[in-house]
């Protein structure tokens, strides 16, 4: 097979503006004649959507939640990045791009990362437009913050629900279409499948969470907008039912899977209270701006701590350990994600970890607010100390925080070409279901301006491309391609129900999740990861034999949805596991221990490693394999990231 | 922490549902509610019983999907949080909790205590929308806004549509859910342009989905979990009654 990025000719900054140019358009007369499926309603699928039927394409959109409006992208607190350098201070569609690609540790496509910084200025245009209330200064006009590292004030927000205020922008602007008849919605209802003709993506299968019933959708090509796989590590920041399914039954019919060992694990999330616990939830990173992190010297005064004979404000300056500080002296509490991560692990796993579970390190106010006052403090992050005290029920202001790291993001995803088609024709991947744009780890504010930029300013123009050479006829969900896939849908989801085991769905999931963060979290060995490998491999035998999940298909069953989407993480699992096997470097969030500077930082090595690894799908069982798209730097040096 | 936990169990929309009393040890004050019933739910699938269906997601307070009518209250005793951001300290040792779906005719059950709360998608096609496509819009600093202008248009949108609102009213009224849609937009310059159609339009889907009239009594206010304001049911009545006296129909 051969990985063909499509990366058009030219100059850099020419290549976008060429290729909307020689893409081949359809007649507005005759867009009506296509249809569109667009499986997710986050910020890349509701944008897509909308931009689709605008044109005058017919779109049918799904999502599993009871509404578009509550996709996952909601949740996103930061901010939107765009070069629009309106603070003067020096920022510019190249600086944004080079930001973007450094920040990735060098493992994105020149060409894609600077077509996206290119959009991104028109992503705050269209957005305004839309009533989205971004922060403003007091002279009418929009505010930007820094964020994430950035030496630039480029980043839009909306107080601490940027997110959510995208989100509502995009599914507005959906609305408007359905109400036009140009989208047909469809909430509660799964992608089970992705149906092939004649080698092309013409429908997919779906399941009715709420009746149970299966149905085909035929269309001229399928974009999938389904988000990322961070559920794999069962506890992660992500919504309790984002999944990898759309994307991994697609990858099971050809699609390939791109560096799927990338994660971004998040340092400052609230840590771990108990088994019981469902989800981690993510406190801002600005908070690092004025709160020290540290872990008792010792491993007996922690565990002093942890067992309650001690209280953290009674230990002595000297019995504090302000690792980052000591470590990192110029960065010190603001150094990267990745590293600020990998830190508190080790000192957890030096014994040090405070909480019951010693699996968390304090984030201290204490010296911040002497040195400012309450007030001041509390005008910054009121809303965050709020938050912390509902869920832990204890008082920053009075108590360090405990914070621990948490999975966030999956910069892997679906391999897409410049055109975000994947090697499946007329299947197309957005968002964070692709892998493209953010290399081995993604910048603060940098995933809802991959969304939109996506949905709102690529997809509309290169599916354009794709179906100007598609001929008009529908294929009816009556054909045999379609039968069949219906046909394994049912199948699956009876041999489900009738295994009848003694173990629940979930209890597998948390399994999973465990070896993940155990093998294939933070950081990662050969050694590890092989023994992760044997162990998702007899957790999935074991899930086909014993799995327990009640009643029937026909009807609204929560343990069989979740069965489901568990086995489909059972394999992706394992798939992330031999990535991260394979890839004998570390860059980003992926961090092999076996390649560190003698600093202990992650070492490259691009010389055999600047290249995509895109996993191909042989068949049940069988070991996947791996398509190498090289990475060529034209415009960008590589270089070595230093934060001492 | 133990607990008597007395939970509204309905099959499906057709079943007459009734409540079932279920008895859950062991919970830890850190648990979240939500987590409290995953832990109900386990030992009903361990003793082969249908778990209790509850729609959630993102379990962080934002995306709106969790609807539980606790103990009289939607979202429970606390102000200010959802159902996911209620965490068991908030309750005694030993109590009986009663949780109910959202009861309102426009959001029919769909299942235990998932409701069907599409109504409220249908009010936004109707036109909570700002008219404008994809591309060849102005530069985003051509349209200042004035700093307090768009402070109080972003706190009519922090609404989640959860349907607390719906829920809390006696009479089952959409109001605030609608007026906050319709207040962010009629602030803001770009959204001024179809106000008067949009107002209408709006307040005509509402009614047609079968929630009540408002009378004012502020439950929905009080039990939002974003705190969105009365005010902002009146000023869609403002908008509304403009409409209409300046309608050509």
């Amino acid at each position: 097979m051969n990985l063909e990025s499509k990366i058009p000719e030219g100059p850099l900054a020419e290549k976008w503006t060429n290729h909307k140019f020689n893409v081949k358009l359809v007649n507005p007369a005759n867009k009506r004649k296509y249809d569109v499926i667009v499986v997710g309603t986050g910020l890349a699928g509701a944008s897509a959507s909308a931009s689709l039927a605008e044109l005058g394409y017919n779109v049918k959109a799904f999502c599993f939640q009871d509404s578009p409006r509550r996709a996952h992208s909601i949740a996103a607190q930061g901010g939107i990045n765009a070069a629009k350098n309106y603070q003067n201070d020096g920022d510019s569609v190249y600086r944004l791009f080079y930001d973007t690609i450094k920040g990735g540790d060098y493992r994105s496509r020149e060409a894609n990362v600077y077509r996206l910084a290119e959009v991104s200025v028109n992503i705050i245009d269209q957005c305004v437009a839309q009533g989205v209330p971004f922060a403003r200064e007091y002279g009418g006009l929009l505010a930007n913050r820094s964020f994430g590292g950035a030496q630039v004030s480029r980043t839009f927000y909306a107080r601490g629900q940027t997110g959510q205020q995208l989100l509502l922008g995009a599914y507005s602007a959906l609305s408007r279409q359905v109400a036009n008849g140009k989208v047909e919605l469809f909430p509660r209802t799964e992608m089970l499948d992705l149906v092939m003709v004649d080698g092309k993506a013409r429908g997919i299968v779906t399941r009715n969470l709420v009746t149970g019933k299966i149905e085909s959708h035929s269309a001229h090509a399928v974009v999938l907008a389904s988000g990322g796989y961070g559920n794999v590590f069962y506890l992660s920041t992500n919504a309790m039912g984002s999944n990898v399914t759309a994307a991994w039954r697609a990858h099971k019919k050809g699609a390939l899977m791109a560096n799927p060992c990338y994660t971004q694990i998040h340092p400052t999330c609230i840590p771990v209270s108990g088994d019981h616990q469902s989800k981690l939830t993510l406190m801002s990173e600005s908070l690092r701006n004025d709160g020290r992190v540290w872990v008792p010297k010792t491993k007996e005064l922690a565990e002093k701590i942890r067992n309650k004979e001690i209280h953290p404000n009674d230990l002595s300056e000297d019995e504090r350990d302000y690792y980052l500080e000591t470590k990192y002296p110029a960065f010190g509490n603001l150094v990267p994600r990745d590293v600020a991560s990998r830190n508190a692990k080790y000192v957890c796993d030096e014994g040090r970890g405070v909480n019951s579970s010693g699996k968390a390190v304090y984030l201290d106010f204490r010296d911040a607010i002497n040195r400012d006052g309450e007030d001041t403090i509390a005008g910054k992050y009121g809303n965050l100390f709020d938050m912390y005290r509902q869920i832990t029920g204890s008082n920053p202001y009075k108590e360090p925080m405990m914070i621990y790291p948490a999975v966030h993001y999956t910069m892997g995803g679906l391999w897409v070409d410049y055109n975000l088609k994947t090697n499946v024709d007329g299947l197309y991947a957005t968002g964070e279901s692709n892998f493209s744009d953010h290399g081995a780890n993604r910048l603060g504010a940098s995933a809802l301006m991959q969304g939109l930029a996506d949905g709102y300013f690529v997809l509309p123009y290169t599916i354009g491309n794709y179906l100007a050479g598609e001929k008009y006829e529908k294929i009816g969900t009556d054909h045999e391609a379609f039968k069949e896939a219906e046909k394994s849908v049912k199948e699956n989801i009876d041999k489900l129900l009738s295994i009848k085991g003694t173990k629940s769905v979930d209890q597998y999931h948390k399994e999973l999740g465990k070896v993940m963060w155990d093998y294939c979290g933070m950081s990662r060995t050969a050694e590890g990861l092989k023994k992760a490998k044997d162990l998702v491999r007899e957790l999935r035998a074991d899930f086909w034999k014993n799995v327990k999940v009640l009643g029937t298909n026909e009807e609204f069953n929560s343990s069989l949805e979740k069965a489901s989407r568990v086995a489909d993480f059972l394999e992706q699992g394992e798939l992330m596991i031999d990535d991260a096997l394979h890839r004998e470097e570390s860059c980003g969030g992926h961090f092999r221990e076996e390649h560190q500077t003698p600093e202990g930082e992650a070492k490259r090595n691009d010389e055999d490693f600047a290249y995509v690894a895109a996993w191909e799908y042989t068949g049940p069982e069988q070991p996947e394999k791996l398509h190498k798209e090289q990475l060529i730097f034209e415009n960008v040096k590589l270089t070595q990231r230093s934060y001492k | 922490m133990k607990f008597n936990l007395k939970i509204w169990r309905q099959k499906n929309n057709q079943d007459k549902g009734a409540f079932k009393t279920y008895e859950l040890d062991g919970v830890s004050s850190d648990m979240s509610f939500l987590e409290m019933i995953d832990v109900l739910n386990e030992q009903l699938i361990d003793k082969d019983e249908d778990p209790v269906h509850f729609d959630h997601d993102c379990r962080e307070g934002i995306c709106g999907m969790c609807s539980m009518y606790i103990n009289g209250e939607p979202h429970g005793p606390l102000r200010g949080v959802t159902t996911c951001q209620l965490h068991m300290r908030s309750f005694q040792d030993g109590e009986t909790i009663t949780i109910e779906p959202w009861r309102a005719s426009a959001f029919p059950v769909v299942k235990d205590l998932a409701v069907d709360r599409s109504a409220f998608d249908r009010v936004i096609q109707a036109g909570g929308y700002v008219s404008v496509n994809t591309g060849g819009t102005p530069d985003a600093n051509e349209i200042p806004i004035p700093k307090s202008v768009a402070d109080e248009a972003f706190d009519s949108a922090t609404c989640i549509g959860c349907g607390a609102c719906v829920a809390a009213c006696k009479n089952a009224s959409a109001m605030l859910f609608v007026s906050a849609k319709i207040s962010q937009l009629s602030m803001l310059p770009q959204g001024k342009v179809e106000g008067a159609e949009r107002a209408q339009k709006m307040v005509a889907q509402m009614d047609e989905e079968g929630f009540g009239a408002c009378t004012n009594t502020g439950a929905c206010s009080a039990e939002c979990p974003k705190g969105i304001d009365l005010s902002n049911i009146a000023r869609m009545n403002r908008e509304y009654l403009g409409a209409k006296i300046g309608s050509q129909d």
